[in-house]
């Protein structure tokens, strides 16, 4: 996917529904990723019950939003799971969704590859057990694998392979390039955001400039390989990768949280990014009148990038990046790879980091089990 | 977004529509068309064109909805538009 500017123009000022709608079930979670957007971890007690997760199913039909992409939390530990799904999609909404896999067994992957428009990413950070449990916990790596041998056993067909870019794995990417063609699956790259968890792990994590330049041409080799238009903040480094190149934030994109919180985007589940509740108003309200996706579209300054000649190419980069690194959302990127969001950090007499609204972190570990 | 050039496959003589796994949605800009089967979003990148695209289907050829719908200077863009859309597997032959 890819625009031509007065289209993504027009996308800035905001579309009738979202094109990119993530939708977070639960923030139960069997795994505790040190990287997770959504501090998921304990079910929230006020989550959207069956009735009321269809009913906000039935209004995105309503408003053709084509295709939903779900997430948690690890979803599949909703008891209404499948009931959920199997009714998206029999309201013609698609629904692409996003699981550790540790609950993929064999019965499960069946179910899963019976179901017409539907696709499932697995989440995967290292080709190997080490680089991987280091970040998504011990026995993620192989619970992951074994979903994905569950999936081709059932022919389930090209799945996606989803892995966040840290420092630890950049150098793994032709290592996932061939895991994926292994499976006859896709592989999807994404950034590391400062969100959630990942407040306190990213400065350790976050690929190096370096490593940004090596996965940037990588990238640009590779069209084919996804990335959920992540990485725009690179595109300066030359041409621009696939995809809108711009922050579609509360424009064409959104997150509805498992309480119906609707955020302007999956990394910032924060107050100040809070535009409403599906319970009081129904999502389409929300989106279309609430004051903070109004204000988004309406900016048009590039703040403190205006004199910058490659703002055309990366637009400021990523506002969850900024925010949650204590800059000010017209600032650079605190990963631009021209050094000016290092600048900017330096240029701070007190960098102060937002602290979490929403954290489900549970308070103690617990070991992995997983379905054999 | 799909390129705009002729495809040897669209035959505009013939009668096309619509495929059935396509939603339309309308934009200020256009529309967005999904197609259900391939997962492929398409932009639609001018309000005429979806007009076009949602008329094909009551002409007994794609030359009759361009007659009908588009100024003669703008034929080929029409058509070459229509032609890429056909290549992303949004029009189907009746």
């Amino acid at each position: 996917m890819c625009a031509d500017s007065s289209l993504r123009d027009r996308f800035e000022r905001g579309l009738a529904a979202p094109i990119c709608l993530t939708w977070e079930l639960t923030y139960a979670c069997n795994l505790a990723c040190t990287h997770c957007l959504s501090s998921s971890g304990r079910r929230d007690p006020r989550e959207l019950n069956t009735t009321e997760a269809k009913s906000l199913i039935d209004e995105i039909a309503a408003m053709q939003i084509f295709y939903v992409n779900i997430g948690g939390g690890e979803p599949m530990v909703r008891r209404d799971f499948f009931e959920l799904i199997e009714y998206a999609v029999g309201q013609h909404v698609g629904v692409k969704f996003s699981t550790n896999g540790t609950r993929i067994d064999e019965v499960a992957a069946r179910r899963l590859a019976a179901t017409d428009y539907l696709d499932l990413q697995v989440s995967l950070d290292g080709v190997d057990a080490a680089t991987n449990d280091a970040i998504r916990g011990v026995g993620s790596y192989q619970a992951a694998r074994q979903a994905m041998d569950h999936l081709a056993a059932a022919d389930f067909g090209p799945f996606k392979i989803s892995v966040v870019m840290t420092r630890r794995n950049v150098e793994q990417l032709d290592a996932f390039e061939s895991l994926a063609e292994h499976y006859g699956a896709h592989l999807r790259l994404t950034r590391l955001r400062p969100s959630g968890r990942g407040v306190d792990t990213w400065d350790e994590l976050r690929p190096t400039r370096e490593q940004n330049r090596t996965l940037y041409h990588w990238l640009i080799e590779r069209p084919h390989v996804l990335t959920g238009d992540s990485f725009f903040h690179l595109s300066p480094l030359g041409a621009p990768l696939e995809g809108l190149n711009l922050c579609g934030a509360g424009r064409v994109v959104c997150l509805i949280d498992p309480v119906g919180d609707v955020y302007a985007c999956p990394f910032v589940i924060h107050d100040q990014f809070l535009a409403g509740n599906v319970r009081a108003a129904g999502f389409g309200t929300v989106w279309r009148e609430s004051e903070l996706f109004v204000s988004l579209r309406d900016e048009g300054s590039p703040g403190a990038c205006a004199s910058c000649g490659s703002y055309d190419a990366c637009r400021g980069g990523c506002m969850a990046a900024k925010f949650f690194t204590g800059l000010e959302l017209s600032d650079p990127d605190p990963e631009c790879v021209l050094g000016h969001g290092e600048v900017a950090l330096a240029q701070k007499v007190e960098v102060r980091r937002p602290v979490s609204t929403s954290d489900h972190s549970r308070r103690v570990s617990i070991p992995l089990r997983t379905r054999a | 977004m799909v390129i705009a050039a002729p495809s040897v496959d669209f035959d505009a003589s013939r009668a096309w529509a619509l495929s059935s796994e396509v939603s339309l949605r309308d934009e200020a800009f256009g529309a967005l068309a999904y197609h259900h089967g391939t997962r492929r979003l398409v932009f639609l990148k001018s309000p005429e064109l979806v007009t076009l695209v949602r008329a094909l289907g009551s002409f007994d050829s794609v030359n009759d909805a361009l007659d009908a719908h588009v100024d003669a200077p703008q034929r080929a863009r029409y058509y070459a538009a229509l032609a890429a859309l056909q290549r992303s597997d949004l029009l189907r032959v009746r």
